[in-house]
């Protein structure tokens, strides 16, 4: 890795003012699994990184039935997934965060990070608008908020300008009978990029459907929001002929390229096993909520 | 730029330690080519085989993946803290007898995981130990021998820390 600078920033003002100084010369540093790898590989070349963790807010971690769940940038994804009532309340999201890296990865790598590096690939990004997630950015300019679907613009790149920063993800408090499930499918059990990833949320009255979103990765150069695909199952019962409908609307929202990973054939067929599933364990927590 | 290193003080191995790193300096290459602690090993330098698996403040991290300068005020077990001068930890003891090794190299970062492992879980299933140990990789052994050793280390040290 080449010479560079490191501040540990100790207020969301002094890293967005660090960050703004040097333009995209600088970035911020939250656990490394990502930018770290692409420093050695020469794949980005940066001045300085500015380090989040030290930051108060960007560590935080607060859930409560009613406001919902802030997730500080920078909190690491066991910290996730080992607080069982953000487990329970959250289960897209959790099926994502235990599955990034293996234990090591977790105990590093943010969902932030994951949001932030912008990957077709990443995990947390179809669970987080699954959970109708929004994201909190501070910058030179004052505060806003982008909802997670509109986050990423292109692979590796986001709606942040020079200078902003992602502060937290705010995930609303879930409905009454409402269940969620993120899946991918990876050649092996662990530690591989997802050829698909599906993530997929419901809220049921009765067997009745009353909201579903369905989102999707590495099917597409930015995370999908398949917005027909939830609407097909929207005001219908929750069966199997609705759910392969969705399924199908899913597998027309994407734009799949062929890779060392597979051809877009096989990524178009996985897409439809994968949202049929999805949309079963949903509906299947949705019942047990 | 100039080459401007930064003082960091840590706790490793249960000493007060402090070193000088330059910020493009990994944890890892900073335990190894600083503080000549080389039990640590290197495989992949991307975060995917484990090799140089480090306890810090009680998770396991891939210390190729940190910055030296990241490490301030931090708690760091290395496999040279895992040994005591009473004699090999049990887990350590099971990988002999077990023969769970081969070449090695691997064998310093499925320790230090496996510790943490059985701190936080004392009866770890078998299912349970090979998800746990999915971030460690071995070219030699097959991993049969090293998810037994773990299990048999469970077992000796019979829920006990
Ligand atoms: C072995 C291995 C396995 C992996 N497996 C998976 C996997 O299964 N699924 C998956 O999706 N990913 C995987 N990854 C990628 C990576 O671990 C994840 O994307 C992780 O969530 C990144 O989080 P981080 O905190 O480490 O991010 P960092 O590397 O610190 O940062 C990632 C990017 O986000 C930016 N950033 C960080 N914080 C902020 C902020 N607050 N505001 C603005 N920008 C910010 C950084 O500048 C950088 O560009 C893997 C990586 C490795 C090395
Ligand atoms: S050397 Fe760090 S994970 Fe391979
Ligand atoms: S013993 Fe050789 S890599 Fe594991």
């Amino acid at each position: 890795m080449r010479p560079i600078e490191y501040v540990a920033a100790k207020t969301v003002q002094e890293a967005v003012k660090s960050l703004a100084e040097k333009g995209d010369a600088a970035r911020p540093l939250a656990g490394g699994t990502d930018i770290i790898v692409q420093l050695r590989g020469g794949r980005r070349q940066l001045d300085r990184l500015v380090d989040m963790k030290a930051i108060p807010e960007l560590n935080e971690l607060t859930y409560n039935a009613s406001s919902g769940l802030r997730i500080g940038a920078a909190v690491p994804c066991y910290r996730v997934y080992g607080d069982a009532a953000v487990a329970s309340a959250y289960p897209g999201l959790i099926d994502a965060a235990s599955l990034i890296g293996g234990i090591q990865i977790q105990g590093r790598g943010s969902i932030g990070g994951n949001l932030c590096n912008a990957a077709p690939s990443g995990d947390t990004i179809p669970a987080l608008i699954a959970h109708s997630a929004v994201a909190e950015i501070a910058g030179p300019g004052g505060n806003r908020e982008v909802p997670v679907e509109d986050f990423c613009t292109a692979p590796g790149r986001t709606v942040l300008q020079s200078g902003e920063i992602l502060v937290a993800i705010r995930v609303p408090a879930p409905a009454a009978h409402f269940g969620a499930c993120y899946i991918r499918f990876i050649p092996r059990n662990e530690m591989d990029i997802a050829v698909v990833g599906v993530g997929a949320s419901m809220v049921l009255d009765g067997n009745k459907v009353t909201a579903c979103r369905i989102a999707l990765a590495s099917v597409a150069p930015i995370p999908v929001y398949a917005t027909a695909a939830g609407a097909a199952l929207v005001g219908k019962e929750a069966t199997e002929e609705n759910i392969n409908a969705a399924s199908e609307a899913a597998q027309a929202a994407a734009t799949p390229i062929s890779d060392m990973r597979g051809t877009a054939e096989y990524r178009t067929h996985l897409i439809g096993v994968l949202t049929r599933r999805a949309l079963q364990s949903a509906i299947q927590r949705a019942k047990e909520a | 730029m100039a080459a401007v290193k930064t003082h960091v003080r840590t706790t490793l191995n249960g000493e007060a330690t402090e070193y000088l790193c330059e910020p493009n300096q990994s944890l890892l290459e900073v335990l190894r080519d600083v503080l000549f602690l080389t039990g640590t090993k290197e495989g992949c330098n991307d975060g995917n085989c484990g090799a140089c698996t480090v306890n810090m403040d009680g998770r396991i991290v891939d210390s190729c993946l940190v910055l030296g300068v990241e490490a301030e005020g931090s708690d760091i077990l290395t496999i040279e803290g895992v040994a005591t001068p009473e004699g090999l930890h049990p887990i350590q003891q099971a990988f002999l007898e077990n023969a769970a090794l081969q070449c090695g190299i691997c064998t310093p970062g499925f320790i230090v995981a496996s510790k943490a492992l059985l701190e936080k879980e004392p009866n770890p299933s078998e299912a349970r130990v090979r998800h746990w140990l999915a971030g460690n990789l071995c070219r030699c052994t097959g991993y049969d021998k090293i998810v037994k050793a773990v299990v048999d280390a469970a077992n000796t040290m019979g829920g006990k820390k």
